[in-house]
């Protein structure tokens, strides 16, 4: 019971910014996946409709399946991110209310509500809606998960950078709304975010059709000629889960998947490098600890080295950097390869006499008054953030190019190993959004809310994080939400896993049914009208009519 | 009476009721699966009735929430701050639901789907329950310091009206569902629907009918007590509804007692929105717990586009999705065959 009673007085702030660390990254999984993936399903079904090869119908079932498996997660774990600021974080919430509530509830009010109704349009409406409706509910679903975000990086881009915001009675108001919403870090911090989400898709798609082709190939269905062309097969035991057109599924799939990939990361290359130059100026202190940078200089680290945490808090005393890119580090702050980079060690005394050394002696911040303000953020986290992000991201982004590559005469090398690799390669651009977030989040600490620079004298809008958790929460209630959310979260994270590696095995005809060696009577109908077609609503009364096979669809 | 933010409280009271109207039967519809649902193809009906809708239903919550952070920031902030535990325990509630409906048909053995059953019934009634505790309690109050922070431990918000609000929620959304399958099936289920509603329409309705009717005696305010009496009245009509066998009536009736008795809940509470059982000055109301007028104008625009485009298209997927199902439309379950190994 020594153990528990110590929990019990662990500092909640701890346990609650583990619960947010833990349910944020978790939910940024499943959402990077749903913005790229939704659009591209909706890119398939118009050439499918445009053009009526079945591929393209293919291809919207089978990735619109996964999309909806994985969707579902985003949604559950999307209300626990809205409920918690008012539960964990009500100063916080008190503090931001008037300015960062009104993203949240526009996200909702002009983004959730088209998502989730268009969605389920969607789903249900394959043969209730006319064709092109049908296809416009895909759009209007996809192109609001873009919005979404684009809401909810204002509220977050404010935390980092606050404008249009001025404090009346201790709290943040909102003076100018068109300023929060075309806030500098918005702008950048969008696309970037857009960018890493088609990296997300685009190495899902590549992985995935990858290990299809590779299979076809190992099953003897597809075979290639002398000169290493492919030459299609089929396996008529399998109904039409395997014929020609299941090939074209998988190799446009592969190829779509890898040029999404390379496209995305360009684009969280250039719309990083622009980030990065705002970061230099708004947070200086995050990049300085992104680099490990102790002391003012050019040079970018490629590996630095140094115990920082002998004693708990991290120190910028011995690190030691073991290898630097002279001039790179200005190129990326400045655009020239002289100016030198503020360092950790000049920045602390800067941070020191603008914020104060000690946390203010102000109830809102309990038992944690009067302590001693660490301005410098978690250093291992922040420099191994940055580099892992970059790392993950290229690494994805190489792998695809090579893909396209070895994939130029139309199906896989049949290595079994390479195969091994494209699967697990889809993880590399999830870890390289997870590691992004990380460190932009953590850079920003001490602060919930950090400063503007461009702000000064005693309005300056910033709140220190150990001031945001709730005063009326006790630890204990915090740990058993922790673990609660944590357990489900992890379970959850396995059910979702095999459901899709199931559907995945299932190939094309865990989607369309129809396609597997027994045709159900119910589904059975010609290749003339797949489940896509635009026929009118049937008879509302016939037993078994082909259209209530919709609802295998979906539930 | 300030106007912009006595306008967001009308507005959040609305966004409330039109969660509990539209998810109250997609929750009990949840609920139902066991006890009322008899068969496997019975809960694939019951499911596939509200398939198209839950998630668009339950956005209502979102925005309410979303829209109380941004237009009453104290109110948001102490309300959930306080109510920490039980909100746990509905954020726990709504991802089984939510996960479950998504699932539940793709699972492959009999063993995976009951468990999913078991956490879309349980997750309705743990949801239901502590949103209607939820919204009894910022009408009853809460046990709140002068920061509006809660004292007195993790529990401190327990108490019998809580659990008369949780039932109360809990009640309506069973006979909203049951209107509500009424309405949308055929056969064996509305014809036992039909049946529960002639008997027992009003029992399941008390709980709630009781809960406003605590809140608007607590304040005794005249239009409070019409509101009421109207509620009770619409109720009266529901039932005779039910009894005569008109089903749309009897939905209309339901959602018209849901909507007089929160308006009869919320007019009371006015300008309160949550008050401190410890100290009256330390209630939260319209004007003290409210944003800037200059936010509550901009999401007033926000608003005046978005709710109407909202109500729109949401009415027109209740139009596409308006036939009835029965189990004869309920195909055999697909497996998924695995064609790699």
């Amino acid at each position: 019971m020594d153990f528990l009673a110590s929990v019990l007085d662990a500092d909640p702030l701890i346990i609650a910014r583990w619960q947010f660390g833990i349910t944020t990254v978790y939910h940024f999984l499943m959402v990077p996946l749903t913005i790229g993936l939704g659009l591209l399903v909706a890119v398939f079904q118009t050439i499918w409709v445009r053009t009526g090869r079945e591929h393209w119908l293919r291809m919207t079932k089978f990735w619109g399946k996964l999309f909806l498996i994985n969707f579902i997660m985003g949604v559950a774990t999307g209300i626990v991110q809205e409920f918690q600021f008012g539960m964990a974080w009500s100063e916080y919430s008190r503090f931001v209310g008037d300015v960062f509530g009104a993203p949240l509830a526009m996200e909702a009010l002009l983004a959730f509500f088209v998502e989730s109704t268009f969605l389920g349009l969607w789903i249900f409406g394959w043969d209730r809606l006319p064709q092109r409706i049908h296809l416009a509910t895909i759009w209007c679903a996809s192109l609001a998960t873009i919005l979404s975000a684009y809401f909810i990086l204002v509220a977050n881009s404010w935390m980092q950078h606050p404008v249009g915001t001025e404090i009346v009675d201790g709290r943040a108001v909102m003076t100018d709304v068109w300023a929060v919403f075309t806030n500098n870090t918005a702008l950048v911090t969008f696309p970037h975010t857009i960018a890493g989400a088609f990296a997300v898709a685009g190495g899902f798609l590549l992985g995935i059709s990858w290990y299809h082709l590779h299979k076809r190939r190992a099953a003897g269905i597809d075979t290639v000629d002398d000169a290493g062309r492919v030459v299609v097969g089929e396996d008529p035991s399998h109904g039409r889960g395997r014929d020609r057109t299941d090939y074209r599924v998988w190799i446009t799939s592969l190829r779509v998947g890898a040029a999404v990939a390379v496209v995305a990361f360009l684009g969280t290359a250039f719309t990083g490098h622009e980030q990065a130059q705002l970061m230099f100026e708004q947070q200086p202190m995050k990049m300085a600890a992104a680099e490990a940078a102790c002391h003012d200089g050019t040079g970018f680290s490629v590996l630095s080295v140094g115990d920082l945490s002998s004693d708990g808090a991290t120190t910028c005393d011995d690190v030691v950097g073991v290898y630097e890119l002279p001039g790179l580090l200005s190129y990326l702050a400045n655009g020239d390869f002289t100016t030198e980079i503020k360092g950790v060690n000049t920045l602390l005394p800067e941070y020191q006499e603008k914020y104060g050394t000690h946390l203010p002696d102000d109830p809102m911040y309990g038992d944690r008054a009067g302590q001693e303000i660490n301005y410098l953020p978690l250093m291992e986290v922040t420099y191994w953030g940055f580099r892992l992000m970059i790392t993950f991201g290229g690494m994805a982004a190489f792998a695809a190019a090579v893909a396209l590559w070895l994939t130029r005469k139309g199906t896989v090398p049949g290595g079994k190993w390479v195969s091994r690799l494209a699967v697990l390669g889809i993880a590399a651009p999830f870890a390289a959004n997870s590691a992004g977030w990380i460190f932009t989040e953590m850079g920003r600490q001490p602060f919930v809310v950090a400063p503007n620079p461009d702000f000064d004298g005693v309005d300056q809008v910033f709140m220190f994080t150990a001031a945001a958790v709730s005063p009326g929460v006790g630890a204990g209630e915090l740990l058993f939400s922790t673990i609660a959310l944590t357990s489900v979260y992890a379970v959850l994270a396995v059910v979702e896993v095999v459901l899709l590696t199931r559907f995945v095995n299932g190939g094309v005809g865990s989607a369309m049914p129809e396609l597997g060696p027994e045709p159900d009577p119910a589904a059975g109908r010609s290749d003339g009208h797949g489940p896509g077609g635009d026929r009118p609503h049937g008879d509302p009364g016939s037993p078994g009519a082909g259209n209530d096979d919709v609802l295998a669809f979906a539930y | 009476m300030e106007f912009l933010p006595t306008l967001w409280f009308i507005l959040i009271a609305v966004l409330w009721a039109g969660y509990l109207f539209l998810e109250g039967f997609d929750l009990g519809v949840g609920m139902l699966l066991r006890g009322f649902a008899r068969r496997e193809d019975q809960r694939r009906v019951l499911i596939n009735t509200i398939g198209p809708v839950w998630d668009g239903n339950e956005v209502w919550l979102l925005t309410a929430g979303g829209a109380t952070f941004a237009a009453f920031p104290y109110w948001y902030a102490s309300l959930f701050s306080a109510l920490y535990v039980p909100l746990v325990l509905v954020l726990l509630a709504l991802i089984f639901r939510a996960v479950a409906l998504e699932y539940r048909g793709k699972a492959h053995t009999d063993l995976a789907r009951s468990l999913w059953t078991w956490a879309l019934c349980a997750g309705s009634y743990v949801a239901a329950f502590g949103i209607g505790a939820m919204l009894t309690l910022t009408t009853t109050g809460l046990p709140l310091n002068a920061n509006g922070d809660r004292v007195g431990g993790a529990f401190a918000w327990f108490n019998g009206y809580a659990v008369l609000g949780g039932l109360g929620a809990v009640g309506f959304c069973l006979v909203h569902a049951l209107a509500f399958l009424s309405l949308k099936t055929d056969g064996d289920i509305r014809r036992r629907t039909g049946r529960v509603l002639r008997r027992a329409l009003p029992a399941f309705a008390v709980p709630l009918a009781a809960w406003a009717a605590v809140v608007v005696a607590g304040h005794g305010k005249p239009v409070g007590w019409a509101l009421l009496a109207t509620a009770v009245v619409v109720l009266a009509g529901a039932w005779a509804a039910a009894r005569a066998g008109r089903e749309g009536w009897t939905f209309i009736g339901l959602g018209a007692f849901l909507l007089s008795g929160i308006a009869a809940i919320f007019v009371s509470a006015y300008p309160v929105v949550l008050p401190s059982t410890l100290d009256p000055a330390f209630d939260l109301t319209v004007q003290n717990a409210s944003s800037t007028p200059y936010t509550l104008g901009v999401m007033s625009v926000v608003a005046a586009f978005g709710i109407p485009l909202v109500l729109a298209y949401q009415a027109w997927t209740y139009w596409v999705f308006r036939r009835r199902l029965s189990e004869r439309h309920i195909p055999a379950p697909h497996p998924v065959r695995t064609i790699v190994r």
